[in-house]
């Protein structure tokens, strides 16, 4: 049983084709049976009845507009019934005329919806303003102004946030979006290596480097110079790390800035950390803790930051994958003293709290050897162990059973141990240990991991290949130096801190770039010559600068909000 | 007070207002607080010693028309002893073009807003030439006003009589998808109204030749809707007038010597005004920029109830005036939207995808942006009775909308 319902629209005139247009769109909706949209004449109603679309209770005059719609059931006509100013208004976009220029942001929106970008160059007493309408409309800036106030940039980089928005600058010089420079920026390939720059002619040197050295860029996001001042807390650089984070074209991610507030610097380190991608880090004048922590890099020149990238770009294609064992702990079961020690060292700063029988610091002395907590590096070579019994590396029987051990603990999601060839030790240690792994992984239930350091040469009698292979086979991730294991494990335990705010929209990164101009015309002119879409605001300061007329408008914005 | 939420209503009462023209009837029958001795005119209100030529000539004739004075002197004698008085149109519902005088006996076209009940008015239209409302005031001018009264108004009268009215919205809206801007061009809009008029009009009149007369009349003149569609703007700016705290602009008015506005959330007769530009144009063979007036008439309705210059990209074939190519239409039409607050849900136009016109001239926006509204006009000449000299753009004076910022600031305390 068919529902038919209608609506008349008295004194509006449509032409007949856009009717036409409306009707087969009504006729596209889920259960519309048959539609019939007309200027009611005579003719138009006798031939909406020829088709039973006239129900006898419909009074309409030639002037008004009659919809009707036959559907399955009532919900489904009045449904389409509601459709109808939507389809009505629906239009292709860009029906715009090219060369016209807006003089406002709201009307160049209007003129290329598509735009995600609104760069600023106005000058600085005007820029924020600009700004803010810009955030208010749902777009990123590229705020290249300077002479904005702290307190200003402040409540902007908080309000963006709020909206999953980027302000890059203020002051900030350069950017590469998908592949298009913003501002002053060079022409550089595309690839997978991705800036985070608080240092606009830093992060133009680093980017020329790495095309020079052959590689690419996938983005490179400025911050504005302050960015990283504690009194801004970073939130443009949080925010761009987060999002090249989650960015699949982006592999090996680089951060630049002129020296950073301590505070804001220890913060960046660790939210560097939790990308789960090789951070490189050159925070200009500031001395590198380490040259390498767990995924973070610490470069000493930009340039020697470019070729770092570009070295971790070449080797690792391919992202470490996210484990379910990042919310468990990793135990470190160490036949070497100095291999132990360098890999606590290596992940103190990622993995917390971390235990070891060998600690560097006081507070992780672990109470009792022979029961780890947490994550836990052992050094099963250590004295303490050794009375009665032969040392790790001649015989495996103590760290068998301690991996049984461990692998008892549901808490525990990866193993960690080395494998020390050479002249006087077990002749086939990956046997033996590849063996007992493979009983464990029987009964243990749940995700566990197994990664093991080899050390060794090809001359060893042990045959490291063959050693390599078995441990292979029995599905243990294998790395001959304590610095890669180091990283990959700092990748896998790395655990992105659930964000309390909207996380900045990675589709629209990826889409064609399209950006609003607002101020140096040449910044409109370079997008243009980029091939990148761009709308060039005829932008005048509100008001022609009338500080009367310009401070009564802006009361009356702020009425609006109150 | 919500500035934005106060403008949605106004706009919304502009747009969904719905003009019919519901019949034609003698000024002092409708008009509200029409005297015998009352003169209407377009803009805001001017005392005669600032009139400009063709205002104080049609005044002048109007008075001769009304049979109140004999001649020209006795007419200027009479004024200047204060025997007559003045009024803008606007504070009586009523528009005109040009000049736009409207005094009692005039029969005027009566529009009604169906939504909101409010009605406005507007002089029959005379056609080209030597004409009232450019000023002048000869006998052939009188001998036409006065078969424009007498025949033609009663056939329109008898004619509208016979009909539920005609539906002025719909009208423009169609027109738009013809050509038409609804100001400086209506060929099209009065094509529709001679069709829907004649059927009626063939009903009512006995006399062949005397109908022939008039169809013939309605279909020569390319302005004959002007008119009634300057009453049905006027009939939709009105209803969106008085909404507290709005800021969209509600009238554009010229007298021939000051350009007026008038703004929603401010007075009824609180009238923001500064000296007229002359306005910018073409002009027919003979005459030059030298010989225009200061821009003049109510006409600039259109543009404030969203049509006109606003609707210049449905425009082609006009597009002489604003700069030679249709690109140029389009631009002025994108730089109104600007200004404007919506876009018309009923004035759509297909060069834009049907997009709907700019509507809803936003103090605010004209202010900060500094673009004014664009204006599409006639152009009279500068001395009374020689009549239309050309046509063209104008803008008002930024300084009315500064004025009318500060005033609306002052109102509600900011």
């Amino acid at each position: 049983m068919t529902v038919t319902k209608w609506n008349v629209r008295a004194g509006a005139y449509y032409d007949s084709v856009v009717l036409m247009q409306l009707q087969r769109g009504l006729l596209e909706l889920s259960g519309v049976v048959d539609a019939g949209v007309v200027m009611a004449t005579q003719a138009n109603r006798d031939l909406l009845a020829a088709n039973h679309l006239l129900p006898d209770s419909v009074t309409a005059n030639p002037d008004d507009l009659l919809i009707v719609v036959k559907a399955n059931d009532e919900d489904f006509a009045i449904e389409a019934i509601d459709k109808v100013d939507e389809l009505l208004t629906r239009r292709k976009s860009s029906t715009v005329s090219e060369d016209f220029r807006p003089h406002s942001l709201s009307a160049a929106v209007k003129q290329l919806p598509e735009a995600n970008w609104v760069l600023i160059s106005v000058p600085g007493r005007y820029a924020a303003g600009v700004a803010r309408e810009a955030l208010d409309l749902g777009k990123h800036v590229f705020l290249y102004s300077d002479n904005v106030s702290l307190e200003e940039e402040i409540a902007l980089k908080k309000t963006a946030r709020e909206k999953g928005l980027l302000v890059m600058g203020p002051d900030c010089g350069t950017a590469i979006i998908n592949g298009v420079g913003l501002g002053f920026a060079n022409r550089v390939r595309r690839g997978a290596i991705g800036i985070v720059g608080a240092s606009g002619t830093g992060t133009q040197a680093v980017t020329a480097q790495i095309h020079n050295l052959g590689s690419g860029i996938s983005h490179a996001i400025g911050t504005g110079g302050r960015d990283l001042k504690s009194d801004v807390g970073a939130i443009t650089a949080n925010q761009a790390l987060d999002l090249l984070a989650r960015d699949p074209d982006t592999k090996v991610i680089a951060l630049i800035s002129k020296p950073p507030s301590p505070e804001v610097a220890t913060q960046l380190i660790s939210s560097a950390q939790q990308t789960g991608k090789p951070v490189v880090i050159y925070f200009i004048g500031y001395p590198p803790p380490a040259r390498q922590i767990g995924n973070l890099h610490f470069a000493i020149s930009l340039s020697e930051a470019a070729e770092i990238a570009v070295k971790i770009g070449d080797r690792r294609l391919e992202t470490v994958e996210k484990s379910p064992v990042s919310s468990l702990y990793l135990r470190g079961l160490f036949s070497g003293g100095t291999l132990a020690y360098e890999t606590l060292l290596g992940l103190q700063a990622s993995l917390s709290p971390i235990y070891s029988n060998g600690p560097i610091t006081p507070n992780q002395n672990l109470k009792d050897p022979l029961k780890s907590e947490a994550h836990t590096i052992i050094d099963l070579g250590d004295e303490f162990f050794m009375v009665g019994r032969l040392h790790p590396m001649i015989d495996n029987d103590l760290r068998i059973r301690r991996m049984k051990q461990e692998a008892s603990d549901l808490e525990v999601g990866m193993i960690l141990f080395d494998v020390v060839l050479g002249e006087g030790s077990h002749l086939d240690p990956a046997g033996e240990l590849a063996l007992a792994i493979k009983e464990i992984r029987e009964k243990r239930i749940g995700e566990l991991d197994f990664v093991a350091i080899v050390i060794g040469t090809d001359e060893d009698p042990q045959n490291i290949q063959s050693q390599i292979d078995q441990l292979k086979e029995a599905g243990i991730t294998v790395f001959r130096t304590a610095t890669e294991a180091v990283e990959y494990i700092s990748l896998k335990f790395s655990r992105h801190n659930s964000n309390q705010f909207p996380p900045v929209n990675l589709e629209q990164l990826k889409q064609p770039l399209a950006a609003i101009n607002v101020g140096l015309e040449s910044f409109y002119d370079s997008l243009i010559s980029q091939g990148a879409q761009a709308v060039h605001v005829e932008w005048r300061p509100p008001a022609g600068g009338n500080e009367k007329m310009a401070a009564l408008l802006a009361k009356m914005k702020n009425k609006k909000e109150n | 007070m919500d500035i934005d939420s106060a403008n949605t209503t106004a706009v919304n009462r502009l747009m969904e207002a719905r003009p019919i023209l519901k019949g034609v009837a003698p000024a002092r029958d409708v008009i509200p607080g029409m005297k015998d001795n009352l003169f209407l005119h377009a803009g805001p209100p001017i005392e005669w010693a600032r009139m400009s030529g063709p205002l104080r000539g049609a005044i002048i004739g109007a008075m001769l028309f009304e049979g109140i004075a004999k001649s020209e002197a006795e007419a200027t004698s009479m004024v200047e002893r204060g025997e007559v008085e003045f009024d803008s149109c606007h504070h009586h519902g009523t528009v005109g073009p040009m000049a736009g005088v409207t005094s009692a006996s005039m029969k005027v076209y009566v529009v009604e807003n169906a939504e909101h009940g409010n009605k406005s008015f507007s002089n029959l239209n005379e056609g080209y030439g030597k004409v009232l409302r450019y000023g002048a005031y000869s006998e052939d001018v009188l001998k036409k006003l006065h078969w424009m009264n007498d025949v033609l108004g009663t056939a329109l009268a008898d004619a509208l009589a016979q009909s539920n009215g005609i539906d002025m919205r719909a009208l423009i809206a169609e027109a738009l998808h013809m050509g038409d801007e609804g100001h400086n061009r209506n060929k099209a809009g009065s094509l529709l109204y001679l069709k829907l008029i004649s059927p009626l009009i063939a009903k009512v009149m006995k006399d062949n030749a005397a109908e022939s007369e008039v169809l013939q009349f309605i279909g020569d003149n390319a302005l004959s809707v002007l008119n009634p569609v300057m009453a049905a703007c006027k009939a939709m700016t009105d209803a969106a007038h008085g909404v507290d705290g709005s800021t969209i602009v509600t009238t554009m008015a010229r007298n021939g010597t000051d350009f007026g506005i008038r703004v929603s959330g401010l007075g009824e007769k609180q009238w923001f005004t500064a000296p007229a530009e002359i306005p910018v144009g073409l002009f027919f063979s003979g005459f030059s920029q030298d010989d225009a007036n200061p821009d003049i008439g109510d006409s600039a309705i259109t543009e404030t109830a969203g049509i006109g210059g606003f609707a210049m990209a449905t425009a082609p074939a006009i597009v002489t005036f604003v700069g030679g190519t249709p690109k140029d239409a389009i631009n002025a039409t994108l730089e109104m939207y600007e200004i404007t607050f919506a876009e018309s849900k009923y004035f759509t136009m297909p060069v834009l995808d049907f997009r709907g016109t700019p509507t809803g001239i936003d103090l605010r926006k004209v202010v900060e942006l500094g673009i004014t509204p664009r204006i599409n006009t006639g152009i009279a000449h500068k001395n009374a009775g020689v009549g239309q000299v050309g046509a063209g753009l104008v803008r008002p004076p930024l300084k009315i909308f500064e004025d009318a910022l500060v005033a609306y600031a002052e109102k509600y305390g900011l």
